[in-house]
């Protein structure tokens, strides 16, 4: 029994290896030249006595798809929440696309996009009037607006469901729609809280797909929250473990993987790191959210 | 070079920019926002329908009712014709004081997060909010009509009369809207906003001249009621709505106090809007 999990999690890391390569090679070719898109200094949280991210010290390389793993309550969400500007930092700090995200908080808003954890295209809206009213928002010129919004909807294969309203739509597709919503403004950094929390694995899959031919044709750099390890071992570049508040381990999935066995999969590594399973932790809020979500997709 | 990069961005990215620029920005997001409430209700216009009710009971049940007491002086007005503008205003202004519960909605959602994550301005944000509130209002405005023309209230049906209410209506729309805002942004829970909606509407309606007027209250309700906007945007619609209709504070101070409240309250939502989300 052993032997046979250690087999599919090794022909996993092959498979793993090359598409990653390959998207490595198609990013910005100059990968070591350009700075970072994402860099924290320290970056702390508190709530009252609460310590919800703690001395955070990231970079992550422009043109690559980053994930923070960790379970619900480690501090992702506020981390996110920090460099989107939503939330100013306790201490440290941070710069997103070139940018500081307390005093330079507009530079940084123009230059991010960002998918929250809930689904939150507006649902009695058709899909093109959600991308509508956001390139109206963000000032993307009129000459261009009719052109980019058709790009979007075309790139995460939504245009035959343009015209319909969203709340009709499936929760994959709302996802993606809300891709679409934070591209538009042609944004340097995507954001994208646990962006596959509640759908089907036939839907998530779709989202990696779409996410990745996103990052492909833009080279836009990605960073997202899961708590799906198979999401981070899939789609990210590099991974950081997050527990706790504090980043427990960065690298790559195929080097997390190696440094703790040779046969081990990123659930082995998370625990290594962390001393618990990703299934522990997480508030009562965090958990009515989840639920809640799954609820408006069933 | 991030922005470099993508050069398409470096094109409408401001960097310097007037003034002048800067106001243009800030009517195309409050626009932007608007617009999202006005395609809205081209998608579900049965909201409208529901929304009639409550003016129709008042105007057709309290209304007819308290024309045949003739215990309320009016003047030479008919209780009818007194009554439609504060009726108006009441429909208006009901619909208003709940619209801070769409924030908590969206705040549930992640809605406000997008928006909030886009450059808008803040006071672009909240200010697209009190218009959307004001495009609401504008269609109690036409049930309200068709009511009063069905039950013989004698309106004034001039053009500037009309563009008068309208006005009037989306300015105390955009005041209680704001007001609701703020107080959503406060106590962030729907449960705690809906109790203080319930709290605060009928008293709002009682201590103003909506169904009685000012001349009757007794001191410390006038007292009150002046310090209530609502009483303004009643005298305001009163004077335009309806033949033989009078201002009894007067139609100038009317408005500025009603401008002057909204802007007050507009920067203290602008104030308090990032916060919600926390």
């Amino acid at each position: 029994m052993n032997g046979g999990r250690s087999t599919v999690a090794e022909s996993q890391a092959q498979s793993q290896a090359q598409p990653q390569a390959q998207a490595q090679a198609e990013a910005t070719p100059p990968a070591e030249a350009a700075p970072p898109a994402i860099e924290t200094f320290g970056l702390t949280r508190r709530f009252g006595s609460l310590v919800a991210v703690d001395n955070l010290t990231l970079s992550v390389r422009a043109g690559s798809i980053f994930g923070l793993l960790g379970p619900n309550g480690a501090g992702k969400s506020t981390t996110i929440k920090m460099l989107t500007t939503l939330l100013p930092p306790s201490e440290g700090s941070a710069r997103v696309a070139g940018c500081d995200v307390v005093r330079e908080a507009r530079e940084v808003r123009r230059r991010i996009g960002y998918v929250p954890q809930l689904l939150s295209a507006d649902g009695a809206l058709t899909g093109y009037e959600n991308l509508l009213i956001f390139a109206k928002l963000y000032g993307v010129p009129r000459a261009e607006r009719e052109e980019r919004i058709w790009q979007a909807l075309e790139l995460m294969g939504l245009k035959e469901a343009a015209h319909m309203l969203v709340r009709q739509y499936s929760g994959g597709m709302i996802r993606r729609l809300e891709i679409a919503q934070a591209v538009l403004h042609r944004p340097s950094v995507l954001f994208m809280d646990e962006p596959t929390v509640g759908l089907d694995p036939v839907a998530r899959r779709a989202v990696w797909e779409h996410v990745r031919e996103l990052r492909r044709r833009s080279g836009v750099t990605v960073l997202i929250t899961t708590h799906y390890m198979e999401e981070a071992d899939e789609l990210c570049d590099e991974v950081a473990i997050v527990h706790l508040g504090r980043v427990a381990a960065v690298g790559t999935p195929t080097a997390l993987k190696a440094a703790v066995g040779p046969e081990a999969s990123l659930d082995d590594v998370f625990v290594h790191y962390t001393g618990s399973s990703i299934e522990t932790g997480g508030s009562f809020r965090d958990a009515l959210r989840t639920r809640r979500t799954v609820r408006r997709l069933g | 070079m991030h922005c470099g990069r993508d050069g398409q961005c470096g094109v409408w990215v401001k960097t310097g920019g007037g003034a002048a620029v800067a106001v243009l920005e800030f009517v195309k997001q409050v626009l932007a926002v608007a617009e999202a409430e006005a395609r809205k209700l081209r998608h579900d216009p049965m909201e409208l329908f529901t929304r009639a009710v409550q003016p129709t009971l008042w105007l057709v049940v309290f209304g007819q009712v308290m024309s045949r007491v003739r215990a309320i002086p009016t003047g030479e007005m008919s209780y009818l014709d007194f009554m439609a503008p504060g009726i108006l205003a009441q429909s208006v202004i009901f619909i208003a004081i709940f619209y801070g519960i769409s924030l908590i909605w969206e705040r549930d959602l992640g809605v406000l997060h997008k928006y909030l994550v886009s450059p808008a301005y803040r006071g672009a944000l909240v200010c697209g909010k009190a218009v959307s509130a004001g495009l609401r209002a504008l269609t109690q405005a036409f049930i309200v009509y068709l009511l009063s023309l069905a039950l013989g209230v004698h309106l004034k049906l001039t053009l500037l009369a009309i563009v008068g209410v309208l006005f009037a209506i989306f300015l105390g729309a955009a005041i209680f809207s704001t007001f609701s805002l703020v107080v959503a942004c406060l106590v962030k829970t729907r449960e705690r906003f809906m109790g203080i909606g319930q709290v605060l509407t009928m008293p709002l309606f009682f201590a103003s001249n909506a169904i009685y007027p000012l001349s009757l209250m007794p001191q410390w309700l006038r007292f009150i009621s002046h310090i209530n906007p609502l009483t303004y945007q009643v005298d305001a619609l009163r004077a335009l709505m309806v033949e033989g209709g009078r201002a009894a504070v007067g139609l100038g101070i009317d408005f500025a106090v009603q401008a002057l409240v909204l802007l007050i309250l507009l920067r203290i939502a602008a104030r308090l809007y990032p916060n919600a989300v926390n």
